[in-house]
């Protein structure tokens, strides 16, 4: 037992703004006041302090195959940074691709107590949660890609959507994965005969269908399925000009449906004269300001080294070519692919100036804070232990002002960012990064501190340097017990996996053998991931009603 | 009765082939189906009796002989661990976790087998595929430095020459097929091209094609004795090819040049995705090698050559690669996991080795087990034990046991040694 008291509590999900409030945790839960015996009760006096729920990412590059190939790829991104084994803790290296153990402190560190490692192509899946294993004191759960995979075309094309909805189900409890993740639809199957796509109704080689049918296929069975998440959609052209337009059409097309758009300053994006993108944050912050059945996650890019990874093929080469930078390509039968270049974010080059202030317009004109979250994309924009660095900029006027003063001089041209006066809150810092993501995930007991939820807890001293304060917090809570102090590790404990089984038609299993015997190289018998080998699992229901 | 177990993984190379038939009579295996000559052994020569451990050939319990050992790596200034391409991830994750927590330097086979192509990787990247793009997809396939008709068996039935598809109907005739070697090997005779390099001019040769593929002239009528037109002919088919692979083996990455051959494999294969598709796959030996890359990179930032003397993770292939160490007398102890280095490794270093305090944790006898100080007689992952191993394409692969062990599996014991350190 264990109670927080004196605290100035941010909880936007029960309407609790800057109130006074004890906050009482009992077996990991948070639970009524009267059931605490107050005596016996381990005591935190936070008079003074900032009380939130622990920290909820939505979009993270964490874990798996992709991240762990470029881990290897990039040995000159760990020498200099590295941590010493103590008798608590576990050594590790890595500055934008962390090893996992010391991913986990990190993020616990900082006050994030739940991560959504991002895309996972799911014949790897079993490696993605095997390193999940490794990685302490985080609840996570894993985005499973589908935007390109080969039997849910085949069934668009010959307009089965209930075949489609039965394998999706089958596909997210064999591998164990939370949500339905699509990236660039069809492009990177395209990428597989050299090519790509970049109009929605543009042909998927071999299927005959488009992107725009794989996109509204996956967010009708999303719907139907009643999964917690919405589809978790990474969509044609991103850092192309022409991607502002595409992306609007895409928020078009889905007609009302929920979607979560991810990184999104990726794709805003407009043509201007000469050869640099303009941005578009206010045509798609208005697209998003009329349709809230949207919500996205900015991908906000931090000036330093970076290592971007997406799934998406094509882009990745394109990114190799154009920054002559090494370059990992990887095409996995039957589902996906993806790629791996790494790169440096300038301050006096123009494109990084424009997408380091596009990434900030969204934040400022995007009006509901329960629509736009903070991500850096990690590693794509930048490594995730600089997100408080992202809610300075965007909880101080001046310090913003500062920074966009010292950004190239081209990419400053037409920026609306020097009148936009607006300032986040900490309420409003609450809703981007634990409130609004635990929502949008479907997560009932992550984002909010009422009784019930996980006493998932982040407390902090209340510092006007916002990066300091959101930096370190005094002390971090993950389950109910005292993980982290003072930004040091106090205690390593293993966090849970988050995976949703969804019902199907066991009639389609042998659609689904048929399949693997003509297209993989793995027995069909073998593939799935049965629960006893997920140690730490916890299975969330899929019985959200999307409206 | 007789039981029959399906699905069952062969262990024994990166090809994992997990379509194996056992069948099992009183726990015993009696027939295995589909498996090939390299691999039957595992199944069919398997031990299951449970033996005790032994320190120094006396037979002791398990607990005894963990403690032996956290005594012999606690006493040294320098331990070494060494091996993890044949075990399973679950035991291979223990073994950095103990790396880590005595400070130990940590290098797995890969130093002596497919190093080379990680640094290659590291320096210039890497265009790569799964074996079922290669299945579905591949019209070109090149096989450069290795003879998988000898070391993968059934790698041209199951993944790359003959496989139908919806693109290949015809199989094996519906694709081109490239051998590039120093002498004509039993593959070459299943290749429509062979193409003789002379001893260690693999380098030249890749540097020429990839002139011809930027459409530069060559001055020189033969490069590593391969005619220039022979030469020219294969730059334009890579161009001209819907989706090309290269798989290549210890002809690259062992011989002169080593990392420099594979640099420029992966360079040329790099520069023709410029042109059309095309991928590269080490042709990866032991079963779970690749599975052992994976997590010391995963863990410790590194997929090889690491130590952990410092308290953090250090990388230095060369500097802290298990033949260097011993051939130097850098180390004095090593814990053996699942591998055979004084049979492998050249006599200074395997001489060395026989002479400082050696644990070998293993489920059959060797020759490192013989000068070995602690004998762990384990369960053998994949036969009795379950566990995963990763695909030479990194595909990681459940390992289904066809029997139930009496012996402790790798992890556990490693999971004793750890407690016995703590």
């Amino acid at each position: 037992m264990l109670g927080i008291i004196n605290g100035e509590v941010y909880d936007p999900l029960n309407g609790i703004n800057a109130q006074t409030q004890d906050i009482w945790v009992k077996e990991g839960r948070i639970v009524p006041p009267e059931v605490v015996d107050r005596e016996r009760a381990e005591i935190i006096d936070a008079a003074g302090l900032v009380v939130m729920p622990g920290g909820v990412d939505i979009h993270s590059h964490i874990v798996g195959a992709k991240v762990n190939a470029g881990r290897k790829f990039r040995p000159e991104d760990h020498r200099h940074n590295v941590r010493k084994r103590t008798d608590l803790t576990r050594s590790g290296t890595g500055y934008t691709v962390p090893t996992t153990h010391l991913l986990g402190y990190r993020y616990a560190e900082m006050g994030y107590t739940t991560v959504m490692e991002a895309a996972t192509a799911p014949l790897v899946a079993r490696h993605t949660h095997e390193e999940l294993e490794d990685t302490p004191i985080l609840d996570k759960g894993v985005f499973i890609t589908m935007g390109n995979n080969h039997f849910i075309m085949e069934c668009i094309r010959d307009g089965e959507l209930e075949k489609a909805r039965d394998y999706v189900s089958w596909l997210l409890g064999a591998s164990k994965g939370y949500a339905i993740k699509i990236v660039n639809p069809g492009g990177v199957e395209n990428w597989k005969w050299g090519r790509n796509v970049s109009e929605l109704n543009d042909e998927i080689i071999g299927f005959g269908i488009t992107p725009r049918q794989i996109v509204t296929a996956l967010a009708r069975i999303n719907k139907e399925l009643k999964l917690p998440h919405m589809p978790h959609l990474h969509g044609i052209n991103l850092g192309r000009s022409f991607s502002a337009r595409t992306t609007v059409e895409t928020i078009a097309s889905l007609e009302g449906q929920p979607v979560h758009l991810c990184h999104l300053q990726f794709f805003s994006y407009g043509k201007q004269k000469g050869r640099l993108h303009r941005s578009a944050a206010a045509e798609l912050a208005r697209a998003i300001n009329e349709n809230p059945n949207v919500t996205v996650d900015v991908g906000q890019i931090i000036f330093g080294e970076a290592t971007t990874m997406t799934s998406d093929g094509p882009l990745q080469h394109r990114l190799h070519l154009e920054t002559g930078n090494k370059w990992l390509n990887k095409d996995i039968e039957n589902e996906t692919g993806g790629g791996i270049v790494p790169v440096l974010y300038k301050r006096n080059n123009p494109i990084n100036a424009v997408m380091w202030r596009t990434g900030l317009e969204l934040f400022l004109l995007i009006d509901n804070p329960w629509q736009v979250f903070l991500t850096t994309d990690h590693p794509n924009g930048g490594p995730f232990f600089c997100y408080p660095q992202v809610i300075k900029l965007l909880m101080d006027r001046d310090y913003r002002a500062e920074m966009f003063k010292g950004i190239n001089r081209q990419g400053r041209k037409g920026a609306l960012l020097p009148e936009l006066d607006r300032v986040y809150s900490l309420y409003e810092i609450a809703i981007i990064t634990r409130a609004g993501t635990a929502r949008a995930l479907g997560l009932k007991n992550k984002g909010h501190l009422g009784a019930g939820a996980d006493a998932d807890i982040a407390i902090y001293e209340n510092l006007d340097d916002r990066e300091k304060m959101f930096a370190r917090p005094r002390y971090v809570l993950k389950d109910g017990v005292v993980v982290a102090r003072d930004g040091r590790i106090v205690c390593e404990r293993p966090g849970r996996t988050l995976y949703v089984a969804p019902p199907y038609d066991p009639k389609i299993e042998r659609e689904i053998r048929a399949h693997f015997q003509k297209s993989y190289t793995v027995s069909f018998d073998n593939y799935p991931i049965s629960g006893d080998q997920i140690h730490r699992g916890e299975m969330v229901p899929a019985d959200r009603n999307h409206v | 009765m007789r039981s029959i177990i399906e699905n069952v993984t062969c262990t024994f190379c990166g090809c994992l082939c997990d379509d194996i038939i056992v069948e099992v009579e009183d726990s015993k295996i009696v027939r295995v189906r589909r498996v090939c000559t390299n691999g039957r052994g595992i199944f069919v020569n398997h031990d299951p009796t449970l033996r005790k451990p032994t320190v120094d050939g006396r037979e002791v319990d398990w607990k005894e002989a963990a403690a032996e050992t956290a005594k012999i790596l606690s006493r040294a200034d320098s331990p070494l661990i060494y091996g993890l391409s044949s075990t399973a991830v679950e035991a291979q994750r223990k073994a950095v976790e103990l790396a880590d927590r005595i400070g130990a330097i940590i290098d797995t086979t890969s130093s002596v087998c497919h190093g080379p192509s990680g640094l290659a990787m590291q320096a210039v990247g890497e265009a790569t595929c799964t074996l079922g793009e290669v299945r579905n997809r591949a019209d070109l396939l090149l096989f450069w430095g290795c003879n998988p008709l000898v070391s993968h068996l059934r790698h041209f039935s199951r993944y790359s020459l003959m496989p139908k598809g919806t693109l290949f109907p015809n199989g094996r005739r519906d694709r081109t097929v490239f051998v590039i070697d120093v002498r004509r090997t039993a593959s070459a005779k299943s290749a429509d091209h062979f193409i003789q390099v002379k001893i260690d001019s693999d380098f030249e040769v890749l540097t020429s094609l990839r002139a011809m593929v930027q459409g530069k002239e060559i001055e020189a009528e033969t490069v590593g004795g391969v005619p220039k037109a022979r030469l020219q002919e294969m730059a334009e088919l890579m161009k001209t090819c819907r989706y090309g692979v290269v798989f290549f083996g210890m002809g690259l990455t062992m011989t002169r040049a080593r990392e420099y051959n594979v640099e420029e494999l992966f360079r040329l294969v790099t520069e023709l995705n410029e042109y059309t598709r095309f991928s590269v796959i080490p042709m990866r030996g032991h079963g779970n090698v690749a599975g052992a890359d994976q997590v010391l990179t995963w863990q410790s930032g590194y997929p090889f050559a690491v130590s952990f003397a410092r308290g953090y993770p250090q990388y230095g292939p060369g500097e802290f690669s298990a033949v260097d160490l011993l051939a130097r007398g850098e180390v004095d102890a090593a814990l053996i996991l699942a591998s055979d280095p004084v049979a492998h490794f050249p006599r200074t270093a395997s001489r060395y080795l026989e002479r400082i305090p050696t644990i070998i944790i293993d489920p059959m006898p060797n020759l490192t087990s013989q000068s070995a100080a602690v004998v762990f007689p384990t369960a053998c992952y994949g036969v009795d034990a379950a566990g995963t191993s990763y695909r030479m394409d990194n595909v990681p692969i459940r390992l289904r046991p066809a029997l139930f062990s009496k012996r402790p599996t790798d992890e556990e014991v490693l999971d004793q040694i750890i407690e016995e350190v703590k």
